[in-house]
């Protein structure tokens, strides 16, 4: 066991005594315990076991690591005060600590250090004290930690101990993953009886994991003959259980997926619903939302950083804002002058996205910038099988919400209803009274700030630069196309789908040719459905 | 009779279009070869390749112009087929460098050795003959475009929709293009060619042999265009862009029409590429990107599509442009090529070409105003322009 590994146990059960609440009985003043530890340094083996015993007795928890260190030959003393302490390197280089309250003492000369020695008797004796202090400790915290930790290395001489903690444990939870740990240290044990390794195999594959699997798997290579059997059912029930949680995995990812194609392509395919006509600066719109997450994030930097983790409540009505605008002022710059030349808009919108690009190059150059994620949105969670990071699981409810949200605007509000209206008969919507300009105005800005929403959710899963919104246009093109136009669940099940798809695809094929594969796929879906999956019905011949 | 009919087939300016470029094709290799050095006439090495690219270029607008501007067809994916034509010009000039490779295969690509690969793969044999290297040319482009045109097409795959799908096509070939599964040489491409033809591909004399190759296939190119849209046929084309339905309608077989242009576009882009990789010496993945693509269409639209000799000079000027740009400015080319885009299509719908013809209306109506001529009847804006399919 090395020194940095030490450390953090000793940090570890540190932060344990102190958080789980220790009972107050159990903490012994430093003075008070001190002496007791000096006590390992004189003497023989029998001294040193009666010392041990009386740092038991104590029933500090602060004693388990120093006996954890004593138990691997590591705890030193110094020879002129015959103080017991800790050392980051023995040859007395490094910096010497005491080992209770972990702080720096002055170094002393070279060979001033002696080991405090143990032989194979005093090791049972330490071995059976730490887990008194710990697998029979009164705190659960402790015992718990104590039992995860068996489970994890599984070591044969803590078998005895691990029974009498098995009888003492009355919480159910913490008797589960002891009785876990002694069913790996059965089938670890060459010399278990069969009967006993039979009944372990259950235990371990109730388990379930990697782990499990790996334990069975040792096992099976060494185990009699009548238990084999037994064993590889196990390993098989196991591997189909992680078959069926790779297959959730893969979900998830394509989810994941899709939920990110899904903000991507959803405005646009407002616009593309309405207006019948293709942003190619749409990309653009998402990279600007994910610059304006980045600014609010330096000026909150440096002006009040403890705002830092509210950055993103205030990036993204910001960046809805400046994308609408922008998406608006497009609109009624250039587009509006296009009308009835769908083909025309694609190559004025190309061009006002290189001119976009340059200028966010411009300004910021073309570094790659990160944005940071707030801490609520770092890490992941275990779901069963499942690894989720935050910041994924987030963005599928956010693109969940503003999902939710587009389709309550189109269908309970007066602008929603006018541009279904647009999207359904363009020139009877105008004869009923309907602005369609005005619908359009709104339309191209509230599919820019969708855009801008994208943007600020993006930022938070990769690193912002003046092209990140190429990355993701095509793929959003694939997504309406697939999905049709005028209908937002069209939308939501393409993104989904081709999400869904690309991942399923992707570990046979690989990253690259599952995308050729998704792309041919939907250049032949394209065939059967020239209009997507929920295309709009309607009478007239050209739509 | 023969030679009456094509005449009759193709209109004056097309004819002043191939003998000017018959012209070029002379005249620009005898200065470069013949003229001697530091003759104020004479042009530098460096130039003829340079204007070489320019006119394959030129070509390649020209082709998706036939789509296009005659057809209705916006195709966003017509970098591809000049690639594909560019890839088997290059699989030739691989199979030429034989043992001067840094590996000294005598069979195998640099690229091949160095993947460890033991044998050619199949659609690599053959490909040391220049003949069949450029039956590959002509047909791998003009086989893609069929059976996409023929898919898309049948389909009635129109509009935004179809522009939507070439992109996705050309995208799905620049990530295929990419593995160095592909057999391609991954995102190196093609390069370092030694000699085409048993000719070093380097020498000025080479050189000047490409350009005037490149410029009689493009006279070429405006010859078959020509035919082609002055025939009854092109009357179809130009009536399917304007009124794909009613075309329909009255009994043609719109599909088939659009294959036609489809494929012989393709075929026009592949012969393009082909010329276009001995000059520049390089054919690799990014001449997939859709954005290459999409450049081509600004090149055809500033020229004027719908013409024969717009998107040559379109294809020309933009490109000439470009090449001032990138090394006089290179920060503000996408700022220029951007607005070139806004611009065009904001002011100038029918390009260059059609300012001139705009310049002389507006001479023929202050005429006629003059005249005291009634102004001809104006298109009222409604609130709703009927779509046309042609844009």
């Amino acid at each position: 066991m090395n020194a940095a590994r030490l450390l953090q146990r000793i940090a570890l059960f540190l932060v344990l005594s102190l958080t789980l609440a220790i009972p107050a009985r159990a903490q012994v003043a430093d003075s008070d315990l001190s002496p007791l530890v000096d006590a390992l340094a004189p003497g023989n083996f029998k001294d040193r076991e009666a010392a041990i015993g009386v740092l038991v007795s104590t029933e500090d928890p602060r004693v388990v690591p120093i006996l954890e260190i004593l138990l691997e030959g590591e705890l030193y003393f110094d020879d002129a005060t015959g103080k017991v302490v800790f050392t980051s390197a023995p040859s007395g280089k490094g910096t010497i600590s005491d080992p209770l309250t972990g702080d720096e003492l002055p170094t002393v000369t070279e060979d001033g250090l002696d080991k405090v020695k143990v032989n194979n008797g005093l090791r049972r004796v330490i071995r059976t004290a730490i887990g008194q202090m710990t697998l029979l400790s009164e705190d659960a915290g402790v015992r718990r930690f104590a039992a995860q930790s068996i489970l994890r290395d599984a070591d044969p001489a803590q078998l005895e101990l691990l029974d009498s903690a098995i009888a003492a444990e009355a919480d159910t939870g913490i008797r589960q993953t002891m009785e876990q740990a002694r069913a790996v240290i059965m089938l670890k044990t060459p010399d278990a009886s069969v009967a006993d390794k039979t009944a372990a195999v259950p235990v371990v594959q109730a388990i379930g994991g990697r782990d499990a699997l790996n334990v069975l798997t040792t096992a099976l290579a060494s185990a009699p003959a009548e238990l084999q059997p037994t064993i590889q059912t196990a390993i098989n029930g196991l591997a189909r259980d992680r078959a069926v949680w790779d297959v959730a995995q893969n979900i998830w990812f394509g989810i994941s997926l899709g939920s990110v194609l899904l903000l991507a392509a959803i405005g646009l395919a407002i616009t593309f619903g309405v207006m019948g006509v293709i942003n190619m600066a749409h990309g653009e719109m998402v990279m600007l939302g994910a610059y304006t997450t980045f600014v609010v994030q330096e000026i909150i930097r440096q002006n009040y950083p403890g705002l830092f983790d509210w950055s993103l409540a205030i990036a993204l009505p910001l960046a809805f804002l400046v994308t609408g605008l922008i998406g608006i002022a497009i609109e009624r710059g250039i587009i509006r002058f296009l009308y009835g030349r769908p083909l025309e808009t694609l190559l004025a919108t190309w061009g006002l996205s290189l001119i976009i690009q340059q200028a966010v190059q411009r300004i910021f150059t073309a570094n790659i910038r990160e944005v940071g994620n707030p801490t609520w949105m770092s890490g992941s969670f275990e779901l069963g099988g499942l690894a989720i990071t935050w910041n994924r699981f987030y963005i599928v409810i956010f693109a969940i919400i503003v999902f939710l949200s587009l389709l309550t605007v189109l269908k309970y509000t007066a602008i929603g209803l006018h541009m279904r209206a647009v999207t359904q008969n363009r020139r009877m919507a105008s004869a009923m009274g309907i602005r369609t300009p005005l619908v359009d105005a709104m339309t191209f800005g509230l599919g820019s700030g969708v855009a801008g929403l994208a943007g600020v959710a993006l930022s938070q899963i990769g690193n912002v630069s003046p092209n990140l919104g190429q990355g993701y246009i095509i793929d959003s093109f694939m997504v309406v196309v697939f999905g049709g136009v005028g209908n937002l669940w069209g939308t939501l099940v393409g993104a989904l789908t081709l999400g869904i798809a690309n991942k399923f695809i992707e570990p046979y094929a690989g990253a690259v040719l599952g995308k050729i594969i998704i792309l041919v796929l939907i250049i032949l879906f394209i065939q059967r459905r020239p209009r997507g999956l929920f295309a709009l019905k309607g009478r007239s011949i050209e739509a | 009779m023969i030679t009456q009919a094509l005449f009759r087939a193709l209109d004056k300016r097309a004819i002043w279009i191939i003998l000017i470029l018959l012209v070029v094709a002379v005249a620009v290799p005898a200065s470069n070869l013949l003229l001697p050095t530091g003759h104020p006439l004479r042009l530098p090495n460096y130039v003829v390749p340079l204007f070489g690219k320019y006119l394959t270029f030129a070509m390649l607008a020209l082709a998706l112009d036939l789509v296009w501007g005659y057809c209705g067809i916006l195709s966003l994916g017509h970098g591809a087929f000049f690639a594909i034509g560019g890839y088997a010009m290059g699989m030739y000039l691989m199979r030429q460098i034989g043992t001067r490779g840094v590996y000294a295969n005598p069979t195998l690509p640099d690229f091949m050795v160095f993947l460890n690969w033991k044998e050619l793969p199949w659609y690599w044999q053959g490909m040391d003959n220049f003949w069949i290297a450029m039956v590959a040319v002509v047909v791998v482009p003009g086989l893609l475009a069929f059976v996409f045109g023929f898919l898309a097409f049948r389909s009635r795959v129109t509009g935004v929709y179809l522009s939507i799908i070439t992109q996705a096509m050309t995208y799905a070939l620049l990530l295929a293009f990419f593995r160095n599964d592909m057999g391609f040489g991954g995102n190196n491409g093609l390069t370092d060619f030694k000699d085409i033809l048993g000719q070093s591909i380097s020498a000025p004399g080479t050189r000047a042999a490409l350009f005037a190759a490149s410029a009689v296939a493009l006279a070429f190119a405006v010859f078959a265009c020509s035919m082609t849209v002055n025939s009854k046929l092109g009357k179809v084309m130009v009536a399917v862009r304007d009124a794909e339905s009613r075309t329909r309608f009255i009994g043609y077989r719109v599909e088939y029409v659009k294959l036609f242009a489809f494929v012989v576009s393709a075929v026009i882009a592949g012969i393009a590429g082909a010329l276009y990789v001995p000059q520049v010496g390089i054919i690799n993945p990014s001449e997939f990107d859709p954005a290459n693509s999409i450049e081509v269409v600004i090149w055809t639209a500033v020229g004027g599509r719908g013409t024969i000799i717009g998107p040559i000079i379109g294809g020309i000027l933009v490109n000439v442009g470009k090449s001032y740009f990138t090394g006089a400015f290179p920060e503000y080319w996408l700022f220029a090529l951007g607005a070139l885009f806004v611009v065009t299509t904001l002011f100038l719908p029918k390009g260059i070409v059609g300012l001139i013809g705009q310049y002389r209306a507006a001479t023929t109506k202050r005429e006629q105003h003059d005249r005291g001529d009634p102004t001809p009847r104006q298109v009222e804006a409604g609130v709703d322009p009927q779509p046309n399919p042609a844009e």
